[in-house]
């Protein structure tokens, strides 16, 4: 029997090293980004539960669970993890960790020590978070408000905001790992205009990383200060201002929020010109777009406190500006549109979740309009609606977003491939479940139902149950990838190198690639989407 | 299940437009969105046959066309919500004054005439009302779904909502800021009533002493009299005609001496000090609950009107 030995450079990344110290050990960006994708993906189940529980208990008015008390922790525990531990990794650092250097055709980040380190952090402050969440929990919802949770919370406070800031600091580590690897290590040839609009997204992404998050830290030390110390910053009668809190902790959240979205808006401009064999329309435009959300985002987070007593004319300006910034998301769904145009449009199930994420991306989207409306906000403020708008975007938008882009490097990522009918299945089924489960809450928040309400009037009953029975089928999509992904692992077919036709670096080298990435390092002499040169490149 | 809500104050009807202006867009842009999607991936699926011509490779004629009119139209839309939000902060002549008390979990009113409620606040119809709030402990958020109002309650200042109810009936009252454990139970009825029957209401919850007058005493328990009514030896500026007048501070400024200005001078002297006098004032932060606060600024607002006839 005669065996190929590979030279070492052309071994797969999986088969190099099978002992749990050569991964929890690993410098290799593509075995950090499976750590990240196996810890994330139990925090989405953890918090997912939460929800679950949530919706139950809304079955009936008075509220399943017995107690408010714990019906409280339960929805802060959901948006503390899905926000922190879910969301702002999912696809920015998970996604990104995997094909940001394969994408540039480098050979790791420019930091691989640091970048195992950030997942460390991570972990470290998931476990700090995870801790408080379940020796007792919080009860302040994810925003902190003070001086609630300063002087008046029960619970874990200053031990779950601790594991909030220690992950922000793995956050900052890995958007300044990804602006240096973007600036230093493309390929011959890769020149700023021919990056693909996933990498220009990322690298807004981790400007407001590197940007936003210290004001987090900042703003949590301060809570953590008045807590253990009673130093008075935010309660008046410690002689602090109330709302100085919610002026930080907006000014941090509000451009996280697009730390939810831009990663998802970048995987969506880079599924739609392949499945749709055509240049992304307006390449120049969606990547300008991208930074400039990333910029104005620092501008509005006042729309957040419409009603909080903020100044009018502070109002009036933050009103504007959202305006503004509403302008580059619309842009990037009409460029969308028109890269569809024309095209030879095929339906696997990432163009089938990217699809799905125009949709729902443009009600959240517009629904923000009304949010952004002063007098409409009045209304809508604090309720039902906010829930259902910010869902729309982070669960409809990015979570899709996610899904499809784990279904489309998928095949890069364990050489396997995934079982396509059940998926495009799945992916119709979140779309339907998400709609049932969200639509309800826009006229429920229209009707004045206020959001964080244990139990409730008796007449929001039948929106409330609609809403539980469409999370039911949620959760069933959102389950059944998890049972075929790890299914294809042990027996999915073997994945070629580009399954999909695609253009990228990324698929220029075996699925899964080496460790080293690429034999050669790839010479780029065009932009990433130029189907129209590929003709007969057609699958 | 009703999907609309009713509106029981004129003062919403702007909003209810400006609500339906927007679900109009919406409509408008989701079947625009949708459309193209549907049409196109119905028309130019991979094995359609169908000729695709010539790609278009003017993209920024597109471009340019679609920010332009997306920022006109949300320009718009900025404008028509600023200017219904602005309104709302008008003051409105002689408006009915109620003062609101929030504390974790209930709403305490407190009417002119000295009658308390709990969880309730009962409002004449087609009448101007102006709620006074402050909190006791956290923030809270006074949110009527019916007049389309909502305003958070902070602790340690004055907040001021207007409306003006023209439906006789009894509302939700809802606190929309999450306040800690029983927030889902920090709900009340806003009951309007006609004119007569709220008179029949004030006689009959009537609890004697009206807050001014309750006021008055405090005036004198807490110290002020001492130095405000003169004849002592400190000199400390009349109170009488006060509320209601600008009034010139020693760095130069004017204020107009609203509720939050006698609230801040009586909490917070130092900060504002009236010219021509010495800051000899002590802070009253800590010390006088804010119920008896309410009760203070009433009597100050109560010396104004009796200055003026
Ligand atoms: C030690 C004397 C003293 C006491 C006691 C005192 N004040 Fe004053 N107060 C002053 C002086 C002096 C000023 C003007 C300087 C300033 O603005 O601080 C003033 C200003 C004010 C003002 C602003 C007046 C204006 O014209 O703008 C108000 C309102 C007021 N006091 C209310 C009260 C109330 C209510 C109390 C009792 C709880 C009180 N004061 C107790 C001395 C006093
Ligand atoms: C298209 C432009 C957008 C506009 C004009 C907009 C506007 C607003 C406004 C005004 C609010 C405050 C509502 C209130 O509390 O009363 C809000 C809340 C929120 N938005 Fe948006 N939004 C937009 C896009 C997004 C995006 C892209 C995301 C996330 C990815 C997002 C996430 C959120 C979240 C999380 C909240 C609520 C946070 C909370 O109170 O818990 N929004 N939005
Ligand atoms: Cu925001
Ligand atoms: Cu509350």
């Amino acid at each position: 029997m005669s065996q190929i030995v590979l030279p070492q450079s052309q071994i797969s990344y999986l088969s190099d090293g099978v002992s749990l110290r050569s991964w929890l050990l690993t410098t290799d960006h593509k075995r950090i980004a499976i750590l990240y994708m196996i810890s994330i993906t139990a925090f989405f189940f953890l918090g997912g539960s939460a929800a679950a529980l949530i919706r139950y208990n809304l079955i009936v008015p008075e509220g399943m669970i017995q107690s408010a008390e714990t019906y409280n922790r339960l929805f802060t525990m959901h948006g503390i993890i899905m926000v922190w531990f879910f969301l702002v990794p999912a696809v920015p650092v998970t996604i990104g960790n995997f094909v940001v250097p394969l994408m540039l055709g480098a050979r790791d980040l420019a930091f691989p020590r640091l970048n195992l380190a950030s997942w460390y952090l991570f972990m470290a402050g998931g476990f700090c978070a995870l801790y408080a969440l379940f020796s007792g929990g919080v009860d302040t919802g994810w925003t902190f408000y003070t001086p609630l949770s300063s002087n008046y919370a029960q619970g874990h406070v200053v031990v779950v905001v601790m594991g909030i800031f220690i992950s922000g600091f793995s956050t900052i580590a890995t958007g300044i790992n990804f602006i240096i690897t973007i600036h230093r290590l493309r390929a011959p040839g890769l020149t700023w205009y021919r990056l693909p609009v996933f990498i220009w997204s990322l690298y807004s992404t981790s400007i407001i990383f590197v940007l936003a998050t210290p004001v987090l830290a900042i703003t949590l030390l301060l809570l953590m200060f008045e807590t253990l110390f009673h130093v008075g910053v935010f309660d008046p009668k410690l002689g602090g201002d109330p709302l100085l809190f919610q002026h930080l902790f907006w000014f941090y959240s509000h451009p996280a929020v697009y730390i939810m979205i831009l990663p998802g808006l970048g995987v969506v401009s880079e599924i739609i010109p392949v499945f749709a064999r055509k240049e992304l329309f307006g390449y120049k435009f969606v990547v300008w777009a991208s930074v400039s959300i990333a910029i104005i985002a620092f501008f509005v987070w006042g729309h957040h406190m419409f009603v909080s007593g903020q100044s009018l004319f502070a109002s009036v300006l933050f009103s504007m500006l959202s305006y503004f910034v509403a302008v580059p998301s619309a842009i990037k769904v009409f460029n969308w549109l028109g890269t569809l145009h024309k095209g030879r449009i095929r339906f696997d199930a990432p163009m089938i979740y990217a699809l799905g994420f125009i949709g729902l991306f443009t009600m959240g989207g517009i629904t923000g309009l009304y949010l952004a409306a002063l007098a409409a906000d009045v209304h809508l403020h604090d309720t039902y609606f906010v829930i259902a708008h910010f869902h729309y975007i982070m669960v409809g938008g990015m979570v899709s977003a996610y899904f499809a882009a784990l279904h489309y490097w998928w095949p890069k990522i364990t050489g396997k491939m995934y079982p396509e009918m059940i998926a495009r299945a799945a992916a119709l089924l979140m779309f339907l479940g998400f709609n049932l489960t969200f639509f309800p809450q826009y006229i429920l928040g229209y009707l004045g139902m206020p959001r964080r309400y244990h139990a409730y009037p008796p007449e929001f009953q039948v929106l409330n149950v609609l809403s539980s029975a469409g999370a039911t089928i949620l959760a069933a999509a959102y389950l059944l990838p998890l049972f075929y992904l790890t299914y294809s692992i042990f027996r999915g077919a073997r994945a070629p190198a580009n399954p999909w036709g695609s253009l990228g670096l990324e698929w220029q080298t075996p699925s899964p690639p080496f460790t080293k990435n690429f034999v050669v390092t790839p010479t780029v002499t065009e932009g990433p989407y130029a189907f129209s040169k590929h003709e007969t490149f057609d699958v | 299940m009703k999907l609309t809500l009713p509106l029981a104050a004129s003062t919403g009807a702007e909003t209810d437009d400006l609500l339906l202006g927007l679900v109009g867009v919406s409509i408008a842009v989701l079947a625009l969105v949708f459309g193209l999607m549907g049409f196109y991936i119905i028309r130019y699926r991979h094995n359609s046959p169908i000729d695709r011509g010539a790609l278009e490779e003017k993209s920024f004629r597109f471009e340019i066309s679609w920010t332009i009119a997306t920022l006109v139209v949300f320009f718009g839309l900025f404008i028509w919500g600023s200017v219904i939000y602005v309104r709302q902060f008008q003051p409105t002549g002689n408006a009915l004054k109620i003062y609101v008390i929030a504390k974790q979990w209930m709403w305490k009113i407190e009417h002119a005439g000295g009658q308390r409620e709990i969880n309730a606040l009962h409002v004449p119809i087609d009448t101007p009302v102006e709620l006074v709030m402050t909190s006791e402990d956290v923030i809270h958020d006074f949110f009527v779904p019916v007049f389309r109002v909502k305003r958070d309650v902070l602790p340690g200042q004055y907040e001021t909502l207007r409306f003006r109810a023209d439906r006789a009936g009894t509302y939700h009252l809802f606190c929309s800021q999450f306040c800690g454990t029983d927030h889902s139970n920090m709900i009340g009825d806003v009951v309007v009533m006609p004119a007569k029957a709220y008179a029949d209401w004030l006689t009959s919850n009537g609890a004697g002493d009206t807050l001014a007058d309750q006021g008055k005493i405090l005036f004198i328990r807490y110290g002020c009299a001492g130095c405000h009514l003169g004849g002592g030896t400190v000199r400390a500026p009349s109170l009488a005609g006060l509320y209601g007048s600008p009034v010139p501070l020693s760095d130069g400024s004017t204020v107009l001496a609203d509720d939050r200005y006698i609230r801040d001078s009586i909490m917070y002297p130092k900060q504002q000090i009236v010219a021509s006098y010495e800051p000899i004032m002590p802070s009253f932060a800590n010390v006088i609950p804010e119920n008896d606060l309410v009760r203070l600024v009433a009597y100050i607002h109560s010396l104004a009107e009796e200055k003026r006839g």
